[in-house]
Order: structure tokens, then C-alpha cells, then sequence
């Protein structure tokens, strides 16, 4: 389907400073701050981040999947165009056989009135109208197999499968377009633990095998862990750190992450830890670093400038004073930052 | 025919981990015995006009418990394990259909609603998503003082005021001045659910059912809520029983657990037992199972197979052994095992090998109950081939749990009769550490056990 094999290490899509404004009653809310991100063939980018911290929006933005009237700026580059400037006919043309995307809830992106074999002849009919009809039935069993969905049941309703086999049959009706680009958007959160864990085994094997670039977002930092090799870490509509998985969640550099990691209650949890506050206000963010109201590393800067972004080895990068240059922070700012203490009740 | 009579109750009555007796030292806080919550199906009208009956779903089946006061027990389980339906049972939500559950001393099966609500004072529950818990078009003031009203436990305006306002500051939300008037629409998830518990103990209960409290939360949210549920079990005595499906919160906060599956425990003991060495091969997925964020834990790759099954037609024998990857002869194994077996073959074959051994097999009859033996039926008419098919597909991997189940199989016109090993029921077996009701761990079946499996 698609172009010649491009370069491993060149980017299938590359996101420049782009911004996302939503109009609220009280003012424009910033959900995705100037957010940059590069994902190659073959990887997986987990984007990770607590409920308003924009990076629904961040996959919405990137397949021009926004409501009416947001605001959206800067650029999405894929194959050398710019999506955020293209129309919506051209967006909605390119949106399966080149971005493919799964969603939470399968069930509301199927039709209950559709067999699984209509949705797979819908979806290749649209986008390959040439195709057989013997063509179009061995493409849908193929992509339905390698999803673990047997070929009797191609004829069945939605209704007839259960949680999880409507999500494989959701991430086949993806690939049977073979996407370059894929956006998962918790695609597990519906489902019990061991089908999470079937599910999430399925996309680490479909990536190794099919070469496709993956965004995977998630809340749950267990899950980028087992299926990404890289990691955007989102606070506030930014992405505060990135960087390969494992070094990231072995020797996080930003304090979010840190305390984030620190708050996951896993099985080898001996004593509860809380990240004080709540998440900043979108409308009226806390100047300066967002994270400084509850950050325990806070220094004097930390409130009064917004960290620059430190490129560290390997591919690595991450927003924050602690990081920045030496010489970055003028004389007495790296002074801890002296606050108040933060009441319990101001939390998310 | 199982082979043994499903006599739960006699191995049921001191499940594992007997809880410490309670500071009276008589009588248990709560004992629930063999309770049973069944629904019936409702079918057809055709189906009532004929006198069919459309089922049963056992959704709780048989479960037996105790819990002493100021204990947490964790029932844990996936969805459709009953989990859910159990926990609204002690507190008459549910109507349980057989069985016991007494409550400091009181039978709450059968017992007639004036009396039911009377006792519901002295036990609440926590709901999942707080958002949908909290009516919002009354003020957080109005939704916490609801119980009191309804139990008629204030004196007058003021009083109401005076013990909305300590419920508030005991969970948190505080000066509680700032949310009296607000709507739940104007609070975060975490400080609804706050409100959520704040109007649970207004009444000041002694038990909480707490069903999946912090599972709609943020990761950083939920050790707050946690924290505050243990901080007012240390405050209030409160004894909890905390309804979730990740062992991750559980293994914190829970004193014993129960693990549920299909309506019935798998197994149950004290939680620090249950964590170091979990014995039934259900607690050991749901453990492995957990995405964990440190780069050294990677999932097994031998996930237990498929989703919970259907209730209204649970599998034979142990409900979990079509998903079970240690399942051995007398899980149960049946001719829907087959089904689910080739189906898993076909998924992925390509198409002219599929269908060529779809033309041999037929579709068998699925029977109400376990048999001895059920019949394949040849799509072809030829029982060799079909035979000669299914030997094919045992040679390709005969490590396969099914075929322990298989004594014999023999072609004949026209079908394949499969000869199954009789199914045995687990009943709970306290040991060391757990009870589980697991095969591998019971003695008089140990002979049946593959070899390579032995000893594990």
C-alpha cells in the first residue's frame, strides 16, 4: 500500500509546536501546549498522562479529529505534508489506509446492525474500490486472524463477541488498511486485567511484525512499560519529558514523572505516596513551570520563568529548571521556592 | 456424571484464614453461609408459553465467608465473577436467593425491607463512579445529609448542618464551608469521590462495601483515596469490604482476600498468604497479568485463553478450565472445549486449510448437563477421516490441556464418539497458607496429574 520503505530513522510523522485551543465560558482553555514529537517506523510512543492533561487531544489534533470551532496551530507532518492545513475531504481520505486509529469503547465505533464482515467490506470498499469480493474475504480473515478472531465467526453481530474480541476486531478493522500510523487511545481501559494483558501482548507482536508507527495513550504507566519503546510524559497540555521507556522509568528526570511513578500503587507498594494538589488550571495556568505548585524540587525560577527544553543523550529530552545549563538560572534563583502548604482539599 | 457429590458445605465452613474473633470474642461480625443470588432468565414469550425455562445465572453460588469487625476482606475478580452482585447482596440490595448472611447477629436473607433499611444505617456502600453516585442537581450539603434525612438522625436544620459539616472534615474536604454549596459538577473526581464517602459515613456506619472506589481515578488521585479510606478505618472502626479487580490496591489494603470466578471463590486466606504463594492458577493471571511499570517485569506469555465465560452456561466442572493453562483430566473438559479449540486452530489458518477441515467436522449437540461421552458428527459421513483429523490436530500439539480430558475417541458412521475423563467440582481445600478450589492442590486427584506438571 504504502511508498517506498523510508529510512528507519526518519520520523513517519513529525508534530511541530502544536497547539490546541478549546473556547470555554471562562476564557480559552490551552489543552495541548506547543507540543513537539517525532515517532518512526516500527516504534511505539506511549503518551502518558492523568485525565486533562491533553494527550486525548494530542491524537484527536494529529487526525484532525476535533470539534467544530477548536483552535488548532502549528504543524503535523506526515510524508511531507502538513495535516493541520490540509482539508477536511483530504483528512478524511487519508484516515485508515494511512492513519488508523482504536478507540476506549469499542462498541460505540461498531454498528450493531452490521455483521463483522460488512464493517471489514465497508471499510475496503471505500478505500480500495477495485477490490474482489474474494479479495476484500481473505484480506478481513487474515487481518481477523492475526488478531487471534476465528474465520466462523465473520458472519456474527458485535453483540455476539464479548469485550475484548470487539476490541481485536476493532484493531483489525484497523490494519486490514495497513496504516503507517496507528493512534490507540486506551484501548484497554474497558477491559478486565487479563484481556488488558491479552490485548497489550497483541499490539507489542502486531508492532514487531508489521512495522507500523504506533501512538499508544494511555493513563496507565504499567501499560507503556509493556508495549512502548518510547514514552512522552504529558502535564498541562506539554510534553514535560521523553525519551526511550526503560531509562525513563528507570531514572525519570523530571519531577512529574518521578512522583507519577512514585504515586503507582503496584503490587510491590510498601507505603502510599500522593503528589499534593491538582493537576493546573488549562484557563489560568500558574505561571512559570506548571508542575511548580506541587513540585517538592521547586526553586525560586521554577515560578517565575518557564523551564527551556534540555536535549540529554540519546534521543532523550525533558522541561525542567534542574536540568537546564549551567549558568541558565541568574544568581540566587535556585533558591528552594517557599510556599504554603497545599490542603489536601485542592486536589484532583 | 461427577463422580463426587458437590458437598461445599463441609469444607466451606472454616475457609482459610480464619479471621480472629471479634473483641466480644463470640460470634463473627458477619458470616455468610452457601448464600446463593440467582437471576432467571427471562426468555421468549414462546419460550414461557411452552413451559421452558430460559436459565438460571448462578451469580453468586455458594459462598461462604466470615469477616471480623475492623478486618478488610477484598473480594477480587473480573467482571462478571459476581464480585459485584455478592457485596449488594449482604446489603439488600440484591435479594439473595438461598443461603445465610448474618450481620451482627441479625439473618439478612429473607428479612423484609422496614427491617432491611433499618440495618442499612449501620452498613453503606461506595460506588465506582462518583459521578454517577451523586445527583447533581443537589448541593454537596443536600447529597451528604440525604442519609440523614431518610434514617431521621437530625435534630432539626441545625444538627443536620452540624454533622454534614464533620462528615465533610473527616474525609477531607475542608473548611467544609467551600463545598456545602457547591454541585458536584464543580469538583474534580477525587473530591467527589470524597463526597461519595463522606455521605457514606454520615450515618456512621460499621461496615463499608466498597465496590471499585478509586478504579475511575487517576493513578495519583487514587493513593489519596486509599490513604483516606485506611485513615477512616483507623478513626471510625470501620470493617471494610472492598470489591475491585486489581490486586495491586488490594494486596495494600486488604487483610484476607477472596477470589472470585463465576460466582464462586477460587480461593481465600489471609492476604499476605494469598500474594506469596498464590495457588490457584486464576489468582496466578490475575497477578501476572498486571502491566507493571518497572522495565525488568515483562507479561508471561501464556496468558489464560479467552474471557470469562457465559453464566447462564457455565463450562463443566472447574469454571476456569477452558481458560485454565494447568487444566488436567478432571477439570471438566467437554465437547464445547472442542469447539473453542478448533476455533483458536482456524483463527489465522489460511483460508483452504480451514476450510478443508471445516468440510469434516460438524456441528455437535451441546447438552445441558456433563456425559460421558458426546458424539462429533462428520460433516462428510466418513468417521475415519474425522478421526484421522482430530489424531492430526492432537500430534500438532499434544501438550494441550484438552486432551487430558480425552480417554478415548473411536470413528464411527458417521461421528467421532469422544470417551471424556468424569469432571470433578472443585470444592474449596484449606492448606497450607490459602484454600483454593483447585484439582492441582487436591490429594485424591493427584494421580491424574501430568507428569510434567507434577510436583508444581
Amino acid at each position: 500500500m504504502s511508498a517506498a520503505k523510508p529510512h528507519p530513522d526518519t520520523p513517519v510523522v513529525s508534530v511541530r509546536d502544536l497547539r490546541v485551543y478549546y473556547g470555554t465560558p471562562k476564557g480559552p482553555a490551552r489543552a495541548v501546549d506547543r507540543v513537539s514529537l517525532d515517532i518512526r517506523a516500527g516504534e511505539t510512543l506511549g503518551v502518558v498522562g492523568e485525565s486533562g492533561s491533553g494527550k486525548s487531544t494530542l491524537g484527536r489534533g494529529i487526525l484532525g479529529l476535533l470539534p467544530e470551532g477548536t483552535g488548532l496551530a502549528g504543524e503535523v507532518l506526515y510524508k511531507g505534508r502538513n495535516l493541520v492545513t490540509m482539508t477536511k475531504e483530504e483528512l478524511r481520505r487519508m484516515r485508515g489506509p494511512e492513519l488508523g486509529l482504536i478507540f476506549q469503547e469499542p462498541m460505540t465505533r461498531l454498528n450493531p446492525l452490521m455483521r463483522i464482515q460488512e464493517h471489514f467490506e465497508e471499510t475496503l470498499r471505500q478505500h480500495h474500490p477495485k477490490l474482489s469480493k474474494d479479495e476484500i474475504r481473505q484480506r478481513s480473515l487474515q487481518a481477523l486472524g492475526r488478531t487471534g478472531i476465528p474465520p466462523t465467526r465473520y458472519k456474527h453481530y458485535p453483540h455476539e463477541f464479548s469485550g475484548g474480541m470487539r476490541q481485536r476486531i476493532m484493531i483489525a478493522l484497523a490494519l486490514v488498511l495497513e496504516p503507517t500510523l496507528l493512534i490507540a487511545d486506551e484501548p484497554t481501559t474497558a477491559l478486565d486485567v487479563i484481556v488488558e494483558a491479552q490485548i497489550i501482548r497483541l499490539l507489542a507482536d502486531l508492532k514487531r511484525t508489521s512495522g507500523t508507527a504506533v501512538m499508544l495513550i494511555t493513563h496507565n504507566l504499567g501499560i507503556v512499560a509493556e508495549a512502548c519503546d518510547r514514552v512522552a510524559v504529558m502535564y498541562g497540555g506539554k510534553i514535560v519529558e521523553e525519551g526511550n521507556a526503560r531509562q525513563v522509568f528507570a531514572d525519570p528526570k523530571h519531577p512529574y514523572t518521578r512522583e507519577l511513578l512514585a504515586s503507582t500503587i503496584a503490587l510491590e507498594t510498601r507505603k502510599l505516596h500522593t503528589i499534593p494538589g491538582a493537576p493546573p488550571s488549562l484557563i489560568t495556568p500558574p505561571p512559570g513551570c506548571l508542575f511548580h505548585p506541587r513540585c517538592p524540587d521547586a526553586m525560586k525560577i521554577c515560578a517565575a520563568a518557564a523551564p527551556p527544553e534540555e536535549q540529554l543523550e540519546g534521543r532523550r529530552r525533558v522541561q525542567c529548571w534542574r536540568h537546564s545549563a549551567t549558568g541558565a538560572i541568574p544568581a540566587g534563583q535556585n533558591a528552594p521556592l517557599g510556599r504554603e502548604e497545599i490542603s489536601v482539599a485542592f486536589e484532583a | 456424571m461427577p463422580s463426587k457429590p458437590d458437598a461445599m458445605t463441609d469444607t466451606l465452613d472454616a475457609p482459610g484464614g480464619t479471621p480472629a474473633p471479634d473483641a466480644t470474642g463470640a460470634r463473627p461480625f458477619i458470616s455468610v453461609k452457601n448464600l446463593k443470588t440467582y437471576f432467571e432468565i427471562r426468555g421468549s414469550v414462546f419460550d414461557r408459553l411452552m413451559g421452558r425455562d430460559a436459565g438460571t445465572v448462578k451469580a453468586v453460588d455458594d459462598v461462604s465467608f466470615d469477616l471480623a469487625k475492623g478486618e478488610v476482606l477484598g473480594l477480587v475478580g473480573e467482571s462478571g465473577s459476581g464480585k459485584s452482585t455478592l457485596g449488594r447482596s449482604l446489603l439488600g440490595l440484591v435479594r439473595a436467593t438461598g443461603g445465610s448472611a448474618v450481620f451482627e447477629g441479625q439473618e439478612i436473607v429473607g428479612l423484609d425491607e422496614r427491617s432491611l433499611r433499618r440495618l442499612r444505617s449501620r452498613m453503606q456502600m461506595v460506588f465506582q463512579d462518583p459521578h454517577a453516585a451523586l445527583n447533581p442537581a443537589m448541593t454537596i450539603a443536600q447529597s451528604v445529609g440525604h442519609p440523614l434525612k431518610i434514617h431521621k438522625r437530625a435534630k432539626g436544620a441545625e444538627d443536620q448542618r452540624r454533622q454534614v459539616v464533620a462528615a465533610l472534615e473527616r474525609v477531607g474536604l475542608s473548611p467544609a464551608e467551600t463545598y456545602m454549596d457547591k454541585y458536584p459538577g464543580d469538583l474534580s473526581g477525587g473530591q467527589k469521590q470524597r463526597a461519595v464517602i463522606a455521605r457514606a459515613v454520615v450515618l456512621d456506619p460499621v461496615l463499608l462495601v466498597a465496590d471499585e472506589p478509586v478504579s475511575m481515578l487517576d493513578m495519583s488521585v487514587r493513593s489519596k483515596i486509599l490513604q483516606l479510606m485506611i485513615d477512616l478505618k483507623q478513626k471510625l472502626g470501620l470493617t471494610y469490604l472492598y470489591i475491585t479487580h486489581d490486586m495491586a490496591t488490594a494486596k495494600f489494603f486488604c487483610d484476607r482476600i477472596a477470589i472470585l470466578y463465576l460466582g464462586r471463590i477460587v480461593e481465600i486466606g489471609e492476604a499476605s498468604a494469598l500474594y506469596a504463594a498464590p495457588k490457584h492458577p486464576y489468582t496466578q493471571a490475575l497477578l501476572e497479568a498486571i502491566p507493571d511499570p518497572d522495565p525488568n517485569h515483562t507479561l508471561p506469555r501464556n496468558l489464560p485463553r479467552g474471557e470469562i465465560p457465559d453464566a447462564a452456561k457455565p463450562p463443566h466442572g472447574c469454571a476456569f478450565h477452558p481458560r485454565c493453562p494447568r487444566a488436567f483430566a478432571p477439570c471438566g473438559w467437554e465437547i464445547r472445549d472442542l469447539t473453542g479449540l478448533l476455533e483458536a486452530r482456524w483463527a489465522g489458518m489460511a483460508e483452504a486449510d480451514h476450510q478443508a477441515e471445516r468440510a469434516l467436522i460438524g456441528t455437535p449437540k451441546i447438552p445441558d448437563g456433563p456425559e460421558a461421552a458426546s458424539r462429533l458428527p462428520a460433516a462428510s459421513g466418513d468417521g475415519a477421516a474425522l478421526l484421522a483429523l482430530l489424531e492430526k490436530i492432537r500430534a500438532e500439539d499434544p501438550a494441550e490441556p484438552f486432551w487430558t480430558g480425552v480417554k478415548a475417541m473411536h470413528a464411527e458412521a458417521g461421528h467421532v464418539t469422544i470417551d471424556w475423563h468424569t469432571p470433578v467440582t472443585p470444592r474449596l481445600i484449606a492448606g497450607k497458607g490459602t484454600a483454593a478450589a483447585c484439582h492441582l492442590h487436591d490429594p485424591a486427584l493427584a494421580a491424574h496429574l501430568p507428569k510434567a506438571a507434577d510436583g508444581a
